[in-house]
């Protein structure tokens, strides 16, 4: 795992591994609360952070097995954009894995939530993904 | 007072409390699930799950408490949770969580509404 920090931002790279999101998410609070967001919105970013890396261990399929996080921080928002270098997906693929689990109610299916808890959470979002890999990037300002 | 990454179980006469403490992914969960699991078997089908211990749920996690409900749905059973932070209640709307559970703010009014 490295970190690095260059003045407004700060890029981390972590392992598939178990609870790595964990790192990711406690390096995000850190910088949402030294950039003065409270702590409903440090708790938000951090459910973000951890549903976008478990994402990338489940799906991404990349050979080196790394998430790269990329945390831009400026005076009222904080940027996260979180990388594989994956196989990518379509959004057909993302509505395959959410419709081919089983449940009893159907409205409260038990798995692909990630993206969408994200979305909800976050005041900007978005995804580029191609045959190199995936960058969901989302964020989250002060006054949301 | 659970520890970190813990599951406590109080079993009462008519219902029985599970509180959570660290992080709810899937391991943390799977304990979860067994416990309920366990309690469902000897015949309690009112559950309080308490994470006022848990800071942060991921949707793993979300998903065994899912199963827990449906598990409780079989047997005509109640499942209420207590002690979520606003982000997570939020979550659990969003997954529609509160249309098949009870979201109260305190163990206390988990228990009184069964």
């Amino acid at each position: 795992m490295t970190n690095t920090v260059l003045k407004d931002q700060v890029c981390l790279t972590i392992p598939m591994d178990r609870d790595m999101e964990l790192v990711a998410a406690k390096t995000g609070s850190v910088l949402a609360e030294l950039n003065h967001f409270n702590e409903d919105q440090t708790e938000e970013i951090q459910l973000a952070i951890i549903e976008t890396c478990i994402n990338a261990f489940e799906h991404s399929q990349s050979e080196d097995r790394q998430v790269f996080i990329k945390y831009i921080v400026k005076a009222d928002e904080l940027e996260c954009k979180i990388t594989d270098h994956g196989v990518g997906f379509t959004a057909e693929d993302h509505h395959n894995r959410i419709t081919n689990r089983q449940q009893i109610h159907t409205e409260m299916r038990k798995r692909g939530w990630g993206l969408e808890i994200t979305m909800n959470l976050m005041d900007e979002f978005n995804i580029e993904s191609g045959e190199n890999g995936t960058t969901v990037s989302f964020i989250k300002r002060t006054a949301s | 007072m659970a520890n970190k990454f813990d599951i406590q179980v109080r079993a009462e006469h008519e219902y029985a409390v599970l509180e959570t403490a660290g992080y709810l992914n899937d391991a943390l969960g799977e304990d979860l699930s067994k416990k309920a699991q366990e309690l469902i078997e000897k015949g309690y089908t009112q559950l309080v799950i308490n994470l006022e211990q848990t800071a942060l749920i991921n949707s793993i996690g979300i998903s065994i408490l899912i199963e827990i409900i449906e598990a409780l749905d079989e047997r005509d059973g109640t499942l209420n949770f207590c002690g979520l932070s606003a982000t997570q209640e939020r979550t659990f709307r969003m997954m529609a969580i509160a249309k098949y559970a009870g979201i109260f703010p305190d163990e206390k009014a988990a228990i009184a509404n069964f």
